[in-house]
């Protein structure tokens, strides 16, 4: 069909630059290692779709490159310290760098342990009972004191676990009274506040919640059973000592109810396009929260790309909705807001 | 509880590993040390030797002609025993230490590693004792674990290993009904301890493992590497009798810390029949070491003034011996000892009260400054008392920043211990591969 000549010509379709993305990975947490892994798996998924995308860690050039390189948006793939505490989430947003992920003030709150589970109470949501002290309580109290008041308060089994801090560093199982003092000394080692909270015994899962657009969704919850009993390091991030269920071994109630937990979570603390939510179903079916993650792991052996995958989703295509999501969002010193 | 299918691990080989993979775990300790990379990190951990003071363009330049003019050579595979010209040069170097050999008895090896590699898989079975300084070197612990052969420590004071405890372990170690099959020693600046084996020793030592019928591995990289003295002469220059040195003695030698770790040059010296099987043995490793590294280092060797350079070496590591020195003295909290080593790269520090090195590290990341917790130079997972920390690498200043910060790490975990009382840390992990990555071997 040729073109009507009276016709005025049409608008030439604007020319699109295809867009570039940077993840960030690394940074100088002690989950350095682990971010590192998730980096290069985020940074080969996203190629696999064929995304332009660089990988660099956060260091003290990162700004000079923001500025000199047009990125469309980056990806937060930093465990632990600044990439989950919102502190390099506020440098992208006063750099107008749009980035996948949560915004710093619920990066804040998501990150502090106590903080999260006040506020999931709040919504009158499930979480282990646990008290927080800084090594100063301790000091000034009398540890012994303390430890007897704090067994007698909560019982055993206990968690100790740093208030802030992720891949179970620092974590110790605590079943009998002797081994609170050496469990608190490893906690302290890696932060200033320790989490004292009740071992609750259940199907452990994993929720993964993610936003493109119409929502907070929550995919099919990963349960895990660590071959040793306890979800550690080790457990973690060495293929074979974990067995995953996906979708875990709930009733259909309690699928559900994971599920409506994890979403929850993610909206009540203000968390925006993927979060993972840690949880356990104990013996009564009782969903309880644990920890709350805004830059959940991408390795290998990490629990939110099996759940992508049981979800029947590409991995790479989520991150690369995810990417261009943020791409189109104002970014908040270019909005002003 | 309905059922949704099997559950995964996520490696479909479970089952199908060997014994030996069993401690090949991911390691937090070994996690940390990720972050002993960036700058901002004072890492007194690594063993990397400073390569700055090489002479870069004339090696260049050398490396470059060796492939123009002989580059068929050098780019072909090569003998399995290692490169006939490398091995005579090989022997004028270890006769700076005394030792009379013959390059017909000397194999050339993918870094002195693969030296200890090869001979634990020709002298070791499974259950197989080995002898070992405590603590020793981690790379000969993985060694000896992937080969599942059981290290019995032997016990060193600030003049290297103690003569009786060697006796003492011989003797239990027969009387447990088990055989060992010989003594793993570092006699010079030892690894991690810092020491190095006093002459009378040396004799003694050696006398003590013929009696009981034991080899001797000797491993010397650093022994070039003295700031106050000419080099010791090694176990292996002893005399067996009239005219002749001492053959129960397997000497390993490397090239990595006297030119360049990077081209994976080491050797080890046998004699004849042990040194046949070990050739066979890196064969069927190796094949053969890199014909390109060896005519490098043989190059090298020939037309560089090595030794001004490795004299060269000493003065920079002798500057940053003395400056951790000073300042583990200024900084260190009461109650901390540490070794002085008169050569080498390591000083091994002994925590005051029951401080676990293993525990700190965290901190110590945290507070930019990084070691190597003791755990790792003990098969049994004990030295958690103590920590090596390098003064190889990093400059005097930052080696000066480096000890003040953990000294304040110290200071705040002494602060956390009294606060807890004894924690009685004892708690065994399980066995783990948490050896650190090579650069900090």
């Amino acid at each position: 069909m040729s073109a009507d000549a009276s016709a005025p010509d049409p608008a030439p379709d604007p020319v699109r630059v295809p867009q570039r993305y940077l993840v960030l990975a690394g940074g100088l947490s002690h989950e350095r290692d682990v971010s590192l892994r998730s980096g290069r798996r985020v940074l080969d998924a996203l190629r696999a779709e064929g995304v332009d995308v660089d990988l660099r860690d956060a260091d003290a050039s990162l700004l000079d490159v923001l500025a000199d390189s047009e990125y469309a948006a980056v990806f937060v793939a930093l465990h632990g310290g600044a990439g989950e505490d919102g502190a390099l989430r506020e440098v992208l947003d006063v750099a107008g760098v749009p980035y996948v992920g949560s915004p710093p003030a619920a990066c804040r709150i998501a990150w502090d342990k106590p903080t999260a589970k006040a506020l999931a109470l709040r919504a009158r949501l499930s979480t282990p009972a646990s008290v927080v002290l800084p090594h100063a309580a301790f000091r000034e109290l009398g540890a012994g004191a303390v430890l007897d008041r704090l067994v007698g308060h909560l019982g055993l089994p206990l968690m100790v676990k740093p208030a802030r801090g992720g891949s179970a560093l620092g974590c110790t199982r605590v079943d009998k009274p002797d081994e609170l003092p050496g469990a608190m000394v490893s906690c302290f080692s890696y932060g200033e506040a320790a989490m004292v909270e009740r071992f609750v015994s259940g199907t452990e899962v994993a929720v993964t919640v993610v936003d493109t657009g119409d929502g907070p969704r929550a995919l099919p919850a990963v349960e895990v059973l660590p071959l040793s009993g306890v979800y550690d390091y080790t457990a973690r991030y060495t293929a074979g000592h974990t067995e995953f269920f996906t979708p875990a071994r709930l009733s259909d109630e309690e699928a559900a109810a994971v599920a409506e937990t994890a979403v929850t979570v993610h909206r009540i603390l203000g968390l925006r396009d993927l979060s993972r939510v840690d949880l356990v179903v104990d013996g009564d079916g009782v969903v309880q929260l644990l920890e709350v993650n805004t830059a959940p792991g991408m390795t290998e052996t990490s629990l939110l790309p099996m759940a992508v995958q049981a979800a029947g989703l590409s991995f790479g295509g989520l991150l690369r909705q995810l990417l261009e999501q943020a791409a189109a969002r104002p970014s908040r010193s270019s909005s002003g807001s | 509880m309905g059922t949704r299918g099997p559950g995964v691990t996520l490696d479909a080989f479970t089952d199908r590993y060997a014994q030996r993979t069993h401690g090949m775990t991911a390691s937090e300790i070994r996690a940390l040390f990720a972050v002993a990379s960036r700058p901002e990190v004072v890492s007194l951990a690594g063993g990397m030797p400073n390569l700055s003071a090489l002479p870069l363009d004339a090696v260049g330049k050398l490396m470059g002609e060796l492939v123009q003019t002989r580059g068929t050579q050098a780019l072909q595979y090569g003998s399995g025993q290692g490169d006939p010209q490398l091995r005579e040069l090989i022997c004028e170097v270890m006769a700076l230490e005394g030792i009379v050999a013959s390059p017909e008895d000397v194999v050339v090896t993918v870094g002195s590693q693969q030296a200890l590699d090869l001979v634990t898989r020709v002298f070791c079975d499974p259950g197989d004792v080995v002898l070992a300084e405590a603590p020793s070197y981690v790379g000969a612990l993985g060694t000896f674990s992937a080969y599942q052969a059981d290290v019995v420590h032997v016990a060193m004071d600030e003049h290297g290993l103690v003569p009786e405890a060697l006796r003492e372990a011989i003797a239990a170690v027969q009387a447990s009904g088990r055989r060992a099959k010989f003594l793993y020693t570092v006699p010079n600046f030892h690894n991690p301890a810092g020491v190095s084996m006093v002459e009378s020793r040396r004799d003694e030592v050696l006398e003590i493992c013929c009696s009981a019928g034991l080899l001797v591995l000797e491993d010397n990289p650093y022994g070039l590497l003295g700031f106050d003295a000419p080099p010791t002469r090694a176990i292996r220059s002893r005399s067996s009798g009239p005219g002749q040195q001492n053959d129960d003695v397997l000497y390993l030698g490397s090239f990595s810390k006297t030119f360049a770790p990077g081209l994976r040059v080491g050797w080890v010296l046998a004699p004849h029949a042990v040194r046949e099987k070990l050739v066979l043995a890196a064969e069927a490793a190796v094949l053969c070491p890199p014909q390109l590294n060896q005519m490098v280092v043989a190059e090298y060797l020939a037309t560089q003034d090595w030794q001004g350079q490795v004299s060269a070496f000493r003065g920079m590591y002798r500057e940053r011996r003395d400056a951790m020195l000073d300042a583990l003295r200024q900084q260190m909290p009461t109650g901390t000892t540490w070794t002085h080593p008169t050569g080498g790269f390591y000083v091994w520090v002994t925590l005051p009260g029951d401080l676990d090195s293993k525990v700190l590290l965290p901190r110590a990341v945290t507070a930019r400054v990084a070691f190597v917790p003791g755990t790792a130079f003990f098969a049994d997972g004990s030295g958690r008392s103590h920590l090596r920390l390098s003064y190889c690498y990093p400059t005097p200043e930052r080696i000066r920043e480096g000890v003040r910060r953990l000294s304040v790490v110290l200071e705040e975990e002494v602060e956390l211990r009294q606060t807890f009382g004894s924690t009685g840390i004892s708690k065994p992990s399980r066995p783990q591969a948490e050896s650190p990555s090579p650069d900090l071997a």
